[in-house]
């Protein structure tokens, strides 16, 4: 593909699409949950202006309702949620201790090199003009898992689950030109039902063992001394 | 390339050029950041009065010291001036760019690294030491990242000639490049950890347990010093000189006619002052880093060049269609 014979509106495409992989970066190395929230919501945002901006150079108009989703979603609902539900459980002066960042980020690396050699295939096939972001979205998609992977905290990981969603409608948005309505619609509802199910189940996991880090869920009485690592 | 006598004598002015604004840039930062902070800004011309002043001040040295110590404020100047002699300034039409690329530039920051901080091993103080121990660790972290950010330009114009990549990157017109975006905002976090200035290292502070930079140069003074305090300042410069024209070539003159010439000259003035805006204020917002929190920063620096290189390589490019 040369970028030349592209308009400025599918390069803004790209550019948008590699700075929503560098919010998933962004994500993966933020100790402080209230700024993993906020890098959360910037990606909800970087990704429904990419929708828009898919819709509006491809000339699908149903992109708009799903740009306008996850906007109204992911950008601003859930992390209003979520931002409410750390300020309640009073988590917002916590910060998380990132074991080995510098190598986490190295294995952010080879796994967006492992999409891109995944996804040379399907990029061959596509004649879309997003085709080259396949490859980014699936990145996005396990960058999510390495970021629950990597975090202890459990706010942490539910946003890293949120950030998964968000890779795949990526990849659904640039492979296909998103999925048939009712499906996003249905996944629309299913993140706002899960988003309010993992807010109960905080209150109710930090009222039986007094916190949110994973590590000390291990513990199968309250004597066993915690294991770290 | 064919290059005639005119075209050497303009690398030449070019590279003098260069020579004699790197302090007023210095100068204007510094401005700026009085003005930001609420003081009253010293005049543009004091780095020029500083170098003078320690140019007529008597050099001391140490008992102690070798032949390294005496010729190093002469090599850290020679290869710095050499440097900045290759960078296209006002014109890109320049015999020095076709006979050293982008990696002998890194090459030459890299002598002058080397010769500084054997210098500050040389005269056997513990500051010395310490700064060069420290400068090295992070020289360590700098190089791969910033070679990174510059071989991602490398690959889009398939050349690491400064002049061709710079002529290549016009003839492409106003091309949106999400590569470029990672590649610049690396390469200023490189330039600002390489230069010596917040949050890796402050400039205008010698407390002992933060220097790195300052703590190699600490045993010399005079006109030893003025010639290392020029190198730096020019230093700052190449650095800026890189990424205004690299990344935002625009009003560079590709001929060497003198109205060209007298708009590339205006241009890069502008883009540096721009530049130089921008870092004083980001000297002003950020307080300096931990020394052990460096290394953060400087992976950080890595990982958006990476980035750079990687969405030239995914996006840009992508799969070779038959």
């Amino acid at each position: 593909m040369i970028l030349n014979n592209l308009t400025h509106y599918e390069q803004a495409i790209l550019v948008l699409s590699a700075l929503v992989l560098f919010t998933s970066f962004a994500l993966l190395s933020q100790p402080r949950l209230l700024n993993l929230i906020n890098t959360f919501a910037w990606q909800g945002t970087l990704l429904a202006l990419t929708a828009a901006l898919v819709a509006f150079t491809s000339h699908q108009p149903h992109l708009y309702i799903s740009a306008l989703l996850t906007l109204i979603l992911k950008a601003w609902l859930i992390p209003w949620m979520l931002r409410h539900q750390v300020l309640k459980l009073k988590l917002h002066h916590e910060t998380e201790t990132l074991t080995n960042g510098t190598l986490i980020l190295l294995g952010g690396i080879a796994l967006v090199i492992f999409c891109y050699h995944v996804t040379l295939p399907l990029e061959r096939l596509s004649t879309l003009a997003t085709r080259n972001i396949i490859a980014i979205s699936l990145a996005n998609v396990l960058l999510s898992l390495l970021l629950i992977i990597s975090h202890r905290q459990a706010v942490s990981q539910v946003v890293g689950f949120m950030a998964m969603e968000n890779g795949l409608f990526f990849a659904a948005l640039v492979s296909t030109h998103g999925m048939p309505m009712i499906v996003e619609l249905g996944i629309a509802f299913d993140i706002l039902v899960a988003s309010v199910l993992f807010g109960v189940f905080f209150l109710h996991i930090r009222e039986n063992i007094d916190t949110l880090n994973v590590d000390h869920m291990n513990r199968l009485s309250e004597n066993e001394p915690t294991v770290r690592n | 390339m064919d290059h005639n006598l005119n075209s050497w004598l303009l690398a030449a002015i070019q590279t003098l050029l260069f020579v004699a604004i790197a302090p007023l840039l210095t100068g204007w930062i510094k401005a700026n950041k009085c003005w930001l902070q609420n003081r009253s800004a010293p005049p543009l011309r004091q780095p020029y009065r500083d170098l003078h002043k320690l140019f007529h001040k008597e050099a001391v040295i140490a008992g102690q010291a070798s032949w390294i110590f005496r010729v190093t404020p002469y090599i850290i100047l020679g290869t710095t001036v050499l440097a900045a002699g290759i960078l296209p300034l006002i014109a890109t039409d320049l015999p020095t760019a076709s006979i050293a690329d982008v990696i002998v530039l890194v090459g030459f920051l890299a002598l002058t690294r080397f010769f500084t901080a054997l210098a500050a091993l040389d005269i056997g103080t513990a500051f010395g030491g310490m700064g060069a121990s420290r400068e090295m660790t992070l020289a360590s972290l700098t190089e791969p990242a910033m070679l990174m950010a510059v071989f991602t330009l490398a690959m889009t114009a398939s050349t690491t000639n400064l002049s061709t990549a710079i002529d290549f990157i016009l003839s492409q017109g106003f091309v949106l490049r999400p590569s470029f975006i990672f590649a610049i905002l690396g390469l200023m976090m490189i330039a600002i950890a390489e230069t010596g200035r917040i949050p890796i290292d402050n400039p205008s502070t010698h407390l002992e347990l933060t220097m790195v930079h300052e703590a190699m140069i600490l045993e010399y003074s005079g006109r030893h010093l003025a010639l290392i305090e020029w190198a730096g300042q020019i230093k700052l410069m190449i650095y800026g000189v890189l990424i205004a024209n690299l990344f935002i070539p625009w009003g560079i003159a590709t001929t060497s006619h003198p109205t060209a010439l007298f708009w590339g000259t205006i241009s890069i003035l502008i883009k540096l002052f721009i530049l130089g805006t921008f870092l004083a204020l980001s000297e002003t917002l950020l307080a300096k880093l931990r020394l052990f929190k460096a290394p953060d920063y400087l992976s950080f620096a890595l990982l958006l060049s990476l980035l750079g290189m990687l969405s030239h390589v995914i996006l840009e490019v992508g799969p070779l269609t038959k």
